[in-house]
């Protein structure tokens, strides 16, 4: 048997030095750590730096015990409120724009794309800090345009107020990611073939009946891969929070997420050690969530939307 | 009758379209602006453009003053090309040798490669930081380079297998029927064919690198290897109420990001859409 074309030829020396670089970097810097948390979330330490095995003590602790499963019920809590505006606004505004993008003979239509996902490019602490500044009282940018438009009582500092601040956190983060679905679902539009939608028009329908009854069926697939997307992201954010709200995310825990939660676990704040195993059993808990997530995706979703599509 | 109402139609499009678009460069564009006045104009009139009497550097000079922006930039720089041009090289072996030859657990490991692309690597963490210490790499640009590839291997080997499998069999037919090694097909058919996927890699490695927060708090946080995402943090948790220097700092932040974009934006966005169909 020929060294290259056997189907069940043992690993020739060439195939191994193509793969070999590639999966120990992956696995020893990804599979390993993402594995070797699990483990040392069934543990413990104690002052020396020891590890005792102490079975599931940490997640019966994290869940049951006040010291920590306040914090941990309430960053769960405000994650999934992060994720649910996401989407309600950023998705749904997404597909709006990528529809209207994909609309046949728009003019600008590269213009406008580009200059929309500019901010999908920039790093979630720049718009985090710029957005602090708008919306600070201090500078009363965002007061004088509310004036503009007659609205000057409505303004408050919306990032400082408990009630507030994690729904002006989640929307700076809709600002900045739109771009996503955007693009994702102008993509999928692009791809619809013409035939269909010009039979449409000549069946006199409007382009309103057309994206409802022709081009959003036809990319439900799409609309599950960026929820997904946007499930695993917001299930890990971190960066946005911590820039504007700092570790601690005030006002008194109110913009505190899953990210946030770990951190703070793990390196501690103010008074509080870090506890490296409580951290890896935090990490982990947020291992689950996006692991159902994206089972979810990957078992019901996908299965069930391209037996529809076809 | 139809026509009129198409035209209204185009022009209700364009002022959404529009308006849309302003609401997405106005925090942008009023941060820039503002970088380039006097403390006294960015409070006096935020909107208005630097003019004659409200122009000034002063935020820039304190920024290049007090931080080490300098070396911030080039570790930022240092460790997103060394990321990007590994990747480039790991990913397209790996890639060619899952897409070209069949051997014994081809598709296992295919997957699990592929299980990167969905699971956040910084959910190992606690870990990673362990691993690192142990290795003597904390505070050192390697260890980010090092995390970084294997963040972004796997969805560049995914983009990447894709693209191999358009490369067409002749190509490398041709080559093996001259008798040459599998490591001369690879490294001059094949490498250089995958130039054009370079774009789509580029934008899925780069931009979560460069932005990246997490790993260069966790891992490199000492003064000399600070990247541009970290140092600009911590200046402005440092300075924030010193104005100049918070808009200045931002505008250095953004600016380069901006030029590339603007540069690079046609082949990133056809990289985007490429990557998403499949």
């Amino acid at each position: 048997m020929s060294p290259r074309g056997g189907r069940f030829a043992r690993f020739p020396h060439h195939v191994l030095v193509f793969l070999a670089p590639a999966t120990i970097i992956y696995t020893m810097f990804m599979v390993y750590p993402l594995l070797d948390s699990i483990r040392l979330s069934l543990y413990n330490t104690d002052g020396t730096g020891a590890f005792h095995f102490t079975g599931l003590t940490n997640y019966i602790a994290l869940m049951t015990d006040p010291e920590w499963s306040n914090a941990f019920w309430n960053a769960l809590k405000n994650n999934f409120i992060f994720f649910c505006i996401h989407m309600l606004v950023q998705n749904p505004i997404g597909i709006m724009l990528a529809a209207l993008l994909s609309l046949p003979k728009l003019t600008g239509r590269t213009t406008y794309r580009t200059l929309i996902f500019m901010p999908t490019m920039l790093s979630v602490v720049i718009i985090g800090f710029i957005w602090q500044l708008i919306l600070s009282p201090l500078w009363g940018v965002s007061e004088s345009l509310l004036s503009f438009i007659g609205l000057t009582d409505w303004f408050q500092p919306w990032l400082g107020q408990e009630g507030t601040a994690l729904l002006t956190l989640s929307l700076i983060s809709v600002w900045q990611f739109v771009g996503i679905p955007m693009m994702l679902v102008y993509a999928a539009m692009l791809n619809i073939p013409e035939d269909l939608t010009e039979g449409a028009i000549i069946d006199g329908a409007t382009h309103w009946e057309i994206f409802w009854h022709i081009k959003l069926p036809l990319i439900l697939p799409t609309i599950a891969m960026i929820s997904i997307l946007t499930f695993v992201a917001n299930f890990n954010a971190f960066d946005l929070i911590y820039s504007v709200k700092g570790a601690l995310a005030g006002p008194n825990f109110s913009t505190d997420i899953m990210g946030t939660l770990f951190y703070r676990t793990f390196f501690g704040f103010q008074l509080q050690l870090g506890n490296p195993t409580m951290g890896a059993t935090v990490a982990t808990m947020m291992f689950g969530v996006i692991l159902v997530g994206v089972l979810f995706y990957l078992f019901v979703l996908q299965r069930k939307l391209r037996r529809y599509a076809l | 009758m139809s026509k009129t109402r198409q035209t209204i139609n185009s022009t209700a499009i364009h002022a959404i379209l529009l308006s849309y678009m302003l609401l997405a460069l106005w925090p942008i564009f009023l941060t820039i602006i503002n970088s380039f006045k006097s403390r006294k104009a960015i409070f006096r009139d935020p909107m208005g453009l630097p003019g004659v009497d409200s122009f000034s550097l002063k935020g820039f000079e304190k920024v290049l003053l007090r931080s080490d922006f300098e070396i911030y930039f080039m570790n930022s720089i240092i460790v997103t090309i060394a990321t990007l041009a590994l990747v480039l090289l790991l990913g397209t072996m790996a890639a060619w040798a899952l897409s070209e030859y069949r051997f014994k657990g081809n598709k296992w490991l295919g997957l699990y490669l592929a299980v990167g692309i969905m699971i956040p690597i910084r959910l190992g963490s606690v870990s990673l930081l362990q691993l690192i210490v142990n290795m003597n790499l904390a505070n050192t640009l390697t260890a980010l380079v090092l995390v970084y590839i294997a963040q972004s291997l796997p969805l560049a080997i995914f983009i990447l297998s894709e693209f191999m499998q358009q490369i067409p069999q002749d190509l490398k037919e041709a080559a093996r029927c001259d008798g040459v090694s599998e490591y001369t097909i690879f490294f001059k058919v094949i490498l250089p064919l995958t130039r054009p996927a370079i774009a789509t890699v580029g934008v899925f490695t780069l931009v979560p690198v460069w932005n990246d927060l997490w790993f260069p708090l966790i891992l490199a946080p000492s003064d000399k290897t600070q990247t541009i995402t970290l140092g600009v943090q911590q200046f402005i948790g440092q300075y924030v109420t010193d104005w100049n220097a918070v808009l200045a700092s931002l505008t250095l932040a953004i600016v380069p990001i901006l030029i590339i974009y603007i540069l690079l934006s046609r082949h990133l966005i056809r990289g985007i859409t490429a990557g998403a169909v499949k």
